[in-house]
């Protein structure tokens, strides 16, 4: 998932990096207590003050598709099954079991008894129908939630505490979907209200924090539920959470934000970039890193286009990409370089990483070989059209122009003359849509593999205007089948076939970082690089 | 006098019905509308189904012709009925009115300072016979209206909530976190005024009258305050009328630096999801009290000055 439009200028996040580190060099030191708190015994009590950079204007998990938020609201509602963001395993959370059909059409979850929503209803097998049924209904608001129970036939309660969802097709992915914040369930009496009105007020949840006030672009509050008793099995503590309270400030600006957590005034804070590590570095703050799952940061190539059509020309963009140097300059500290089209942290992923060495003298061949020499400019022409490519791109994140321009510079060294073209956020689905493009910077955080069927898989989509062949056979088989180790293999063929076959550019991971006060102990990822507050204490 | 009001409040309403409408016109000439925007997070909405875009695009009339819409909102809009934000389903003038008392707050503080800050520097740098002070007060105003807001902004906030930790650093609580982002939007305010105030005093001073004061034994200050400045002020007080507008569009970047709730923070949040009916309301809203407070000045002035409604009445006559 990408996170929300950036729309400060850039030069604001220059200047306050300027500032901040100038400053703040001097600057600590003045918090009382010593930094050998060191980790010491788990207590109860107390409150989290995070401080993120936006508000998605809504406050139900089902909708809301911005990190910021999903940081907050994950916590109200639980989830049928979890996520071991280690193993990429899914375990019990509030189904305790649950059967899959052989050919991956049915799910049957087996619900866990005396769990609770915080209004005091039950959750049952016709609570969870009701938030299926529900889910499709909220169309474009809830796009995230929807895709993944697309194509879903029924849900019907077998018993109080069962329930099977059927879909038409082969869905492995559904899976893991049942772990995500979107199909988060949420009580009956929430269901029925309006998007809209789950938006403003917010939803009951059964989860181990219940929401107590949400204003909006200013603050999301949330408070211990007493009594809780249905973690999720990968959770260390039992029963209730440690905090009393949490706290979501919604601060903008990216200096502010490291200041008031290096000044004490917050205790996390979300999107800490490369200007700001520095400020940070060295004070009673940790900088916790992940690489987010899913589809890395790249151009998807527009296959159908005249010149990229030549299999050559996208190995060669493939080849003459320096992914390290990218990561290094632009991103902040820890991202890495991509090694194949899914980040590392997506289960089945496969290390290609020799496919995906930079080789400008590959790249030059490859070009020379497809018939593209150079021009008295430097470009490549053949046929006396020059080799040039545009690529779209959205400001979703400060890193992408950077990224690009330096992208750009490297493309050039090998003759390909490239154009950046900056859309609007809702430009760039219709864009996609159209196939009136060359190329697109894009990225998609899930934490299945599933999403490389989403977005290569000439059935569905198919923004890249991939043609059908071998690797659609093994997108769908990956779909259809329950025995992880086949499951694995399938996907490993489909990572080679994308990267080999060069319809997407990998660059680099996304990846998340949060700055932590030392006070603050287990904040940890899941398995989306999102957090669990739960196990999460002050001492 | 009643004349002049009526024909001042239709100049007003006129003001406001090309407010509406060039901004109107603007936000349906962006590519995208709402319901992309807010169906689209980025490359995720690969699987909209563009049946659904459609329905609620129908749902919040986007669909209809462009003229069809625009009689159907501006009929509402005259009833004060901006309809509801598509981001979050919340009827505008309520949103507006939650957000108002905080920037109303934040630029009221911040005027008063300003015209207690720039006034006083003006009143201080014509008054002094230091000729380096003089020199260096006047300095200091240019200086003020070219200093980006938000970059006073973090440096106030590094200094004095980082460092010192006098002043919160984000939020709306109380007086205390008012302090500093009140403080940032009256600089490049304060400025202007000093800049305006302190050049009609000099050119107050000069006159005929002040020599007549003066040789009537009157003393330095009281001429310089009692005839000087009432005579100098009339200038300062048409640049408040202006800066008003600026202090609302000043709030946008203070409140998202402070991380305050208020009018700003909602012209940002509207503007980048594309939230026309939102966007629509604010414009309105601000042209609304621009408006209205350049009204009140106008009105002020004959109370000042007498002879200035016979000069407009004498104006009208031509138009």
């Amino acid at each position: 998932m990408t996170t929300l439009p950036d729309f400060r200028p850039s030069r604001w996040a220059a200047l306050t990096a300027l500032v901040t580190t100038s400053v703040l060099l001097t600057a600590c030191g003045s918090s009382g207590d010593g930094s050998g708190s060191g980790s010491g015994r788990a207590k109860s009590g107390g409150t989290l003050t995070f401080a993120v950079g936006s508000d998605a204007g809504c406050v139900d998990p089902q909708q809301v598709a911005s990190n910021d938020t999903i940081y907050s609201v994950r916590q109200i509602v639980d989830s049928l099954t979890d996520q071991d963001p280690r193993t990429g395993k899914i375990v019990p959370w509030l189904a305790k079991s649950w059967d899959i059909s052989s050919d991956t059409t049915t799910f049957t979850f087996h619900l866990r008894s005396g769990v609770t929503f915080s209004d005091g209803s039950k959750l049952t097998a016709q609570v969870v129908k009701d938030n299926f049924d529900a889910v499709p209904r909220l169309g474009a608001l809830g796009t995230l939630a929807e895709g993944y129970l697309s194509g879903v036939k029924s849900t019907t309660v077998v018993d109080p505490l069962t329930v099977k969802v059927t879909f038409k097709e082969p869905n492995a992915q559904f899976l893991q979907a049942t772990s995500t914040h979107s199909l988060g369930i949420e009580s009956s009496a929430s269901v029925r209200k309006t998007p809209q009105q789950k938006c403003s007020d917010g939803v009951t949840g059964s989860g181990p924090f219940v929401l107590k006030q949400y204003v909006q672009n200013q603050s999301i509050t949330l408070a211990k539920r007493g009594g809780y008793a249905w973690g999720s099995s990968l959770w260390r503590k039992q029963g209730e959470a440690y905090l009393d309270k949490l706290v979501f400030k919604v601060v903008p600006e990216a200096g502010v934000r490291a200041g008031s957590l290096q000044s004490g005034q917050v205790d996390a804070i979300s999107s800490v970039g490369k200007a700001n590590e520095a400020a940070l570095k060295g004070g009673q703050v940790t900088l916790r890193r992940r690489a987010n799952p899913g589809i890395v940061f790249g151009l998807g190539l527009n296959s159908s286009r005249p010149a990229l059509k030549d299999a050559r020309v996208r190995q060669a963009i493939l080849s003459a990409i320096d992914r390290q140097q990218i990561a290094d300059t632009v991103f902040p500290t820890g991202t890495k370089a991509a090694t194949s089209v899914l980040a590392h942290t997506t289960p089945d992923y496969t290390n290609l990483a020799p496919d995906l060495a930079f080789d400008a003298t590959k790249a030059k061949s490859l070009l020379d070989e497809a018939g593209w020499n150079t021009g008295s400019d430097g470009t490549r022409t053949k046929n006396g059209r020059k080799l040039s490519l545009t690529i779209n791109w959205i400001p979703n994140s400060a890193t992408n122009q950077p990224a690009l321009e330096l992208l750009q510079q490297q493309l050039k060294a090998v003759g390909v003359a490239v154009t950046l073209k900056q859309l609007q956020v809702t430009q760039l689905a219709p864009t996609l849509q159209s196939g009136d493009y060359d190329a697109a910077w894009a990225n998609i955080t899930r934490a299945d593999p599933d999403i490389l069927r989403s977005s290569f898989s000439t059935k569905l989509a198919n923004f890249y205007r991939v043609p059908a062949g071998s690797l659609d056979a093994a997108l769908s088989a990956q779909a259809a089948t329950t025995d992880p180790a086949k499951r694995e293999q399938l996907v490993a063929r489909a990572q080679q076939l994308i990267v080999q076959s060069a319809y997407y550019a990998p660059v680099v991971e996304l990846q998340t970082q949060l700055g932590v006060s030392k006070k603050v102990h287990d904040l940890n990822f899941d398995a989306s690089s999102r957090i669990q507050l739960h196990d999460t204490w002050i001492g | 006098m009643r004349r002049y009001v009526i024909k001042r409040l239709a100049q007003a309403a006129g003001v406001l019905w090309a407010a509406y409408t060039v901004s109107f016109l603007v936000l349906d000439y962006l590519p995208g509308d709402p319901v992309t925007a807010m169906a689209s997070a980025g490359m995720d909405s690969g699987q909209v189904d563009p049946e659904q875009i459609a329905a609620l695009r129908h749902e919040y009339g986007f669909d209809k012709p462009v003229l069809v819409q625009y009689a159907e909102y501006l009929g509402r809009a005259v009833r004060g009925d901006f309809g509801d934000s598509v981001a979050t389903g919340r009827p505008v003038t309520s949103t507006l009115a939650d957000a108002l008392p905080q920037t109303l707050q934040l630029t009221g503080a911040a005027l008063l300072l300003a015209v207690v800050l720039g006034g006083g520097l003006a009143v201080v740098a014509t008054y002094t016979s230091k000729r380096w002070l003089r020199q260096l007060l006047l300095s200091l105003p240019p200086l003020g209206v070219s200093v980006p807001t938000f970059w006073v902004g973090l440096l106030l906030v590094e200094a004095f909530s980082f460092r010192l930790h006098w002043f919160p650093a984000f939020g709306n609580d109380g007086l205390r976190g008012l302090a500093l982002p009140a403080l940032t939007l009256a600089v490049p305010t304060g400025a202007q005024i000093a800049q305006v105030l302190a050049k009609s005093l000099l050119t107050a001073l000069d006159q005929a009258y002040v020599e007549t004061a003066r040789a009537k034994g009157a003393g330095r200050w009281r001429v310089h305050l009692r005839h000087a400045l009432r005579n100098a002020s009339l200038p300062a007080l048409t640049v408040i009328g202006l800066l008003v507008g600026q202090l609302i569009a000043g709030s946008v970047v203070v409140e998202t630096v402070f991380s305050r709730d208020g009018l700003g923070r909602v012209t940002a949040a509207a503007v980048t999801a594309q939230d026309i009916p939102l966007v629509q309301g604010v414009v309105v809203f601000g042209a609304l009290i621009f408006v209205t407070t350049n009204l009140v000045i106008d009105l002020v002035y004959p109370l000042l000055d007498p002879r200035i409604v016979v000069a407009s009445d004498r104006r009208a006559g031509f138009a």
